[in-house]
């Protein structure tokens, strides 16, 4: 890796990171004008099949940058661009975790965080509809959707059950 | 189930039950990390930790790294936010580093892709499941569900971007909030 592309994934991902609210997968479109349109780094193609890969790992999406980073500098240029997306915004984040506990039990405080929650819960239900989107490819993953919706909303039964389920379910009906 | 006393996490506890958090993380982090803190190991409530993820929304980065750091601090101060975040990243890091490596050979392989489809199906599944029961034991208001129902339509359907849904809903999130709380 050269130390042109060490910076440019450095600056470039520590940029769009802070600007990143709501999530990793928030900025793709930023990250994509940057890989794919400013530097040329891959084809748009390239940059959907990563993302797709990312998606289908375990772990946070916003993961995918290590991908990025691993197609124009290998494993250090994974580690750079990971590093460039993580690191500045954690420590935002740490900060406020210590602003928090010093402001612990103010009423407006309590009033701001319980008027957050309906929109974190939103976002898990947008999310998990657009993965449904993404993975509707057959009426047998339209209902193993549905089916894997209903089990871990009705029972406490570990989700890696329905996970297994899908793995096997998947590989027969190929 | 819900309201027994919380029991404290041991440093370690803190970094095997993340570093399984990103292990299994199929489909995102959230819904898994609310499984394995608020049902398994019951160290946070389901109010806790939809209010510990509400902000890490608002906050710039990834929202369950925001969130681990916060809960790390919150147990262990620095070096739990260090021990939680870093083992959430450390393991699916290295697993997508061995996918870097045979995604370009295996990847077209007509049962891997099969494989896939179905644990993607399935995690979608489990993340709209895990919305509905977070809904249904959080009993909000009707105006905070009002604000969570628009946080769906434009995040899922319209595809508004997410800044603009967590900055715009925020204050009517808040709103809903503070007239909630007026009454007690």
């Amino acid at each position: 890796m050269t130390a042109t592309i060490f910076w440019q994934l450095l600056l470039g991902f520590g940029a769009i990171s802070l600007v990143s609210v709501g999530g990793g997968i928030a900025v793709l479109p930023e990250m994509h004008r940057m890989v794919v349109d400013v530097h040329g780094w891959m084809s748009d193609a390239d940059f959907a099949r990563r993302f797709a890969l990312a998606q289908a790992a375990p772990g946070p999406n916003v993961l995918v940058v290590g991908l990025f980073g691993w197609h124009v500098g290998g494993i250090l240029g994974m580690l750079t661009a990971s590093a460039a997306m993580t690191v500045p915004t954690s420590l935002i984040a740490f900060g406020f975790s210590r602003l928090r506990a010093r402001l612990l039990g103010r009423p407006w405080l309590r009033i701001i965080e319980r008027g957050l929650v309906p929109i974190a819960v939103g976002l898990i239900a947008a999310s998990g509809l657009i993965l449904a989107q993404g993975s509707a490819e057959s009426w047998v993953t339209v209902v193993l959707t549905i089916c894997s919706a209903i089990f871990v909303w009705r029972t406490d039964f570990s989700p890696l059950w329905v996970l297994g389920a899908g793995a096997i379910i998947g590989g027969l009906t190929l | 189930m819900d309201d027994s006393p919380a029991p404290s996490p041991s440093r370690a506890d803190l970094f095997f039950t993340y570093g399984k958090i990103g292990l299994i993380g199929f489909g995102g982090i959230n819904a898994w990390a609310r499984r394995v803190l608020v049902e398994e190991k019951r160290w946070l409530t389901e109010q806790e930790y939809a209010e510990t993820l509400g902000l890490g929304q608002v906050l710039p980065g990834p929202n369950a790294l925001n969130a681990a750091i916060m809960i790390g601090d919150r147990f262990h101060g620095a070096v739990g936010a260090l021990l939680a975040s870093c083992s959430m990243f450390g393991g699916p890091l290295i697993i997508l580093m061995g996918l870097a490596v045979l995604y370009d050979s295996y990847g077209e392989v007509p049962l891997v892709k099969a494989v896939l489809a179905g644990v993607a199906a399935a995690a979608a599944g489990m993340v709209l499941g895990t919305a509905v029961k977070m809904g249904q034991k959080l009993k909000p208001t009707l105006a905070l569900l009002a604000v969570g129902l628009c946080a769906l339509a434009a995040a899922g359907f319209f595809r508004v971007p997410l800044p603009m849904v967590v900055l715009g809903l925020a204050p009517f999130g808040i709103l809903a909030s503070w007239y909630g709380a007026r009454g007690k």
